[in-house]
């Protein structure tokens, strides 16, 4: 102590060092009794990453040897898990090598928590699965594998562990390796998520192949967990992936700062960026990147910052920002695999919320497409899901959301479902496939019956409406151009047409047909004058015709004031 | 498309060592924090930040700062006084309100500070009931908040380990640890029945190391305590114990100075002193480093008893 306290230099040096290192989350799995809390804690133990009062706190109790410590006690934080001898919820334990720091979930491995292997595993970068070699693969480390793979870990340490038990034998390693291989391939075919694996014949208890190896598996020559550890890519980088940027809040301090605050999903904003609000289709570019620290250049995922963008656009809590060059799917019906975590079975009377990113959209069950049976992993018609079932589902939400699919974006992919009822976490889901709206299939199995303005509303985005128009033709068009790339269906009644012949009745009635579509009506006359005049119900207003963009975003904001334009959270209700 | 198990060559990866562009750990859990604090801001009706004054929770302040700025901070403060916290942290507490402009709210068990209760005279769990969980209780109540951010880490003892960020409280503010909500990725469910609350942990994933790391790095202050200083101990054998409370005294004790400083913070009669001469933030780093025991083990409270942490956070402690 006194040593490093006296050479402040040292200290700074060390202070670098950690500022250099990253961050990889990693979670156990397998049956129960593999020996999970074992290994995380003679992990710690072997990296000196637990306190002398803290060993002190576990010898001469839990279920090994005389003399022997066990290990399990470190993670097994609960009365109840040091009572029963098994680890009941997720224990996240915190360590750090001279290379990188670690955030360990340490789970359960009773099928009846499986929920919280799910909850351990849904963060991990990476997972350890661990398999009992007097054992061999039993049917919840094939479901954990498949969770793992589900939720898209990318990469799977296997333990082969208690290999004290079986005399360090080669040929049992070998033959749980092939046997469990094949079950990972057939894995990832089924989850379409491919997976980098490494086997490792370990002894948690002894301490073989943990952090150091060993003497006692001379034919291993492969690294030690440790090692593997160190060596992984720590989480994905998805700087270079398209913009996605969920707006957690809106920060209006005072009327001359709006901010829109949010945490990047996915890749990479920088000020002058053109940006789609979803699912309003409107256009907006970054104009500041603001922080407590200054504002920013660039900024990355996965940054928690704030967006001023240039132009007043209706974005609130729930709406997603994207890249608008790749955007994200706006859908009502989503095909998704579901994780089911609750005692009460899945039941399509029931009431559940989808919570996605940061909004919560109510959600009906379409169909049960199939449940994946874990011994054979094939899929078979079900009726339900039932608890820890793994399955794949067609969900209709009430209104639309932005997508993306979860094999593309673990963050824009992924939802929860909670039981309106009783608030419960119920399901974890994976979106595989989302019908977009503006695809015009999305009705499949909506009620009988006339359409109506709500459902309208929800495909289109905005309300019906009728937008009068009077001035140079060239402004009209770039008025009519802006709307268009909003994702406004629009459609034009040019009132000068010889078809109307300036037949007023005509003319209304056209526009009354296309407002009840729920379309954009423009009624639009043109004039040679310096000014445009737009006119929306009782509304209306002039703007000099020189200044094109000022003229469009006047346009805009009747339209909005007008109650056109409905918020995200407006749409569908 | 499936890809075979394939050993992998584990030296061949480390370029992302090098990369400068590369997010620091630091930023990683910042940036986690933020979007929690956020959240809960967000789909609350009424949050609260429970404000200690120790550095976990100067911290958390300085997460929630950045968090909404340039807007203020959209929920009060609120510090659960028992009577026995050191002037000098109480001094620091309404500095930093005033500093920050943040809403202050105290709350005492007066009941129970005006009936004289003390550690010696109770034993130290009944104490820490009345004085800190009945008053957080008791002020959550009153003021009626939905959810209450604390500082606590998983780190610092292992029943914390197995905490939600979103840590979901009865009707009577009792932890169910065997019945937790799962929580997957960063989708926490915020759905309550009335009368019933949530605890959120912002800080969950900082390590005692990471967090005066970031104090470091982001120049935050925190109590003069921390730092070393010759002062006034009853020293008995191991144990430094502050000079605060009169009643602390055994008879015929009298006080030494000592160079020395607190680990953590809580109640003066029950939190123990350390002998260090780490009076600067890389000195206390350079000692935390080298200390073999963790943060909690000079808080008289946390060994009354096997798992009396578990014990108290069922009750409804933090
Ligand atoms: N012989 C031997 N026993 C082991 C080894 N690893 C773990 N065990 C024992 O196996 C038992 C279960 O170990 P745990 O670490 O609690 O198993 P777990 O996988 O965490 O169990 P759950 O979390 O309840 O699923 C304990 O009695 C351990 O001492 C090993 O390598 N060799
Ligand atoms: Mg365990």
């Amino acid at each position: 102590m006194a040593t490093l306290a006296a050479s402040p230099f040292s200290i700074e040096e060390f202070l670098l060092e950690e500022r250099e290192k990253d961050l990889l989350r990693f979670s156990t799995a397998g049956s129960v009794d593999d020996g999970k809390s074992t290994l995380i804690g003679r992990l710690l133990y072997d990296t000196q990453s637990v306190y002398e009062d803290q060993v002190r706190s576990i010898e001469g109790k839990g279920t090994t040897a005389p003399g022997q410590l066990d290990f399990a006690l470190l993670t097994d934080g609960l009365r109840a898990e040091r009572e029963q001898g098994i680890t009941i919820d997720v224990a996240y334990r915190y360590f750090s090598t001279a290379r990188r720091k670690f955030i360990i979930a340490d789970t359960p491995g009773h099928e009846q928590y499986t929920r919280n292997m799910a909850t351990g595993a849904s963060t991990a970068d990476a997972a350890i699965v661990l398999i009992d070699a007097s054992k061999g693969v039993q049917i919840q480390s094939r479901r954990h594998a498949y969770i793992a793979s589900l939720l898209r870990v990318r990469h799977v340490l296997v333990a082969v562990n208690k290999m004290d038990l079986i005399g360090y034998d080669e040929a049992t390693f070998r033959a749980i390796v092939k046997d469990f291989t094949a079950i990972l391939d057939q894995i990832a075919v089924d989850t379409g998520t491919p997976v980098e694996t490494n086997f490792i014949p370990v002894s948690a208890l002894k301490g073989d192949n943990i952090v150091h190896h060993t003497a006692a598996m001379p034919w291993y020559e492969g690294p030690s967990i440790l090692e593997l550890l160190e060596s992984l890519p720590s989480a994905a980088d998805t700087r270079t992936s398209p913009l996605r940027f969920p707006v957690q809040r809106v920060l209006r301090p005072d009327h001359t700062f709006r901010g829109f605050a949010g945490q990047i999903a996915s890749g990479t904003v920088r000020p002058g960026d053109i940006l789609t609000a979803l699912p309003s289709g409107r256009t907006a570019k970054v104009e500041r990147i603001v922080t407590w620290d200054g504002d920013l250049e660039e900024a990355i995922a996965p940054l928690s910052v704030t967006l001023v963008l240039d132009r007043e656009i209706d974005v609130s809590r729930g709406d997603l920002l994207v890249s608008t060059e790749t955007q994200a799917t706006v859908a009502r019906d989503l095909k998704a695999a579901l994780v089911w975590m609750d005692q009460r079975p899945l039941d399509p009377a029931r009431k559940y919320l989808l919570k996605h990113t940061s909004q919560t959209v109510p959600a009906t069950l379409r169909a049960i497409n199939h449940r994946t049976d874990l011994a054979s992993l094939s899929h078979q018609p079900a009726a339900t899901l039932q608890m820890n079932d793994i399955g794949s589902v067609t969900l209709n939400l009430l209104r639309p959301i932005a997508v993306d699919r979860y094999a593309e974006n673990r963050a824009t992919g992924a939802f929860i479902l909670i039981d309106a009822e009783t608030n419960a976490t119920v399901a974890a889901g994976m979106i595989r496939s989302a019908v977009d709206i503006s695809a015009g299939d999305d009705n499949e199995g909506e009620a009988w019956g006339r359409v109506t303005a709500g459902e309208r509303e929800a495909r289109w985005g905005h309300r019906g409406g009728a937008l009068a128009l009077t001035g140079p033709a060239a402004l009209i068009d770039a008025i009519e151009r802006s709307l268009f790339a909003a994702g406004v269906v629009t459609c034009r009644i040019d009132t000068g047409d010889p078809v109307f012949a300036d037949d007023a009745k005509l003319v209304e009635l056209v526009t009354r047909v296309e407002m009840q579509s729920g379309l954009l009506a423009l009624v639009v006359r043109n004039e040679n004058t310096d000014h445009l005049t737009a006119r929306v119900e009782a509304a209306e207003i002039h703007v000099e015709s020189d200044d094109v963009m000022h003229a469009i975003s006047t346009v805009h904001q009747l339209l909005h004031n007008a109650g056109i334009f409905i918020s995200a959270e407006g749409a569908g209700l | 498309m499936p890809v075979a198990a394939t050993e992998v060559n584990p030296r061949s990866t480390s370029s992302f060592l090098k990369d400068p562009r590369r997010l620091s750990h630091l930023r990683l859990l910042e940036a986690e924090s933020i979007h929690i604090l956020r959240e809960v801001a967000s789909e609350f009706e009424r949050p609260v930040m429970l404000y200690s004054i120790g550095k976990d929770s100067s911290v958390m302040l300085r997460l929630a700062q950045k968090a909404f700025y340039p807007a203020p901070i959209p929920f009060p403060l609120l510090h659960i006084d028992t009577g026995f916290k050191f002037r000098e942290m109480l001094e620091f507490r309404d500095n930093m309100a005033r500093e920050i402009g943040a809403e202050l709210l105290v709350w005492r068990n007066e009941p129970a500070i005006a009936a004289d209760t003390n550690p010696i005279a109770l034993d130290t769990k009944r104490c820490c009931g009345l004085l800190k969980t009945q008053a957080l209780l008791d002020g959550l109540r009153h003021y009626n908040f939905d959810a209450a951010f604390g500082g606590a880490r998983r780190d610092e003892e292992k029943s914390r380990a197995k905490e939600r960020i979103y840590s979901f409280r009865d009707g009577a503010g009792q932890w169910d640890p065997k019945n937790q909500r799962p929580e997957l990725w960063n989708l926490y469910n915020a759905r309550i029945h009335p009368g019933e609350s949530i605890r959120v942990f912002p800080l969950s994933n900082w390590t005692e190391l990471d967090v005066w790391h970031y104090i470091h790095e982001e120049d935050i202050p925190v109590v003069d305590l921390y730092f070393a200083k010759e002062r006034p101990m009853y020293v008995r054998g191991e144990m430094l114990l502050p000079i605060e409370q009169s009643f602390v005294a055994r008879p015929g004790e009298k006080p030494q100075m000592v160079k020395s400083r607190l680990r953590s913070l809580g109640c003066s009669p029950c939190t123990g002193a350390i002998r260090s001469d780490a009076d600067t933030i890389p000195a206390i780093i350079a000692e935390l480093i080298s200390f073999r025991s963790s943060e909690r083990a000079n808080r008289v409270i946390d060994h009354d008893q096997e798992g009396s942490m578990e014990i108290k956070k069922r009750e409804g402690y933090f």
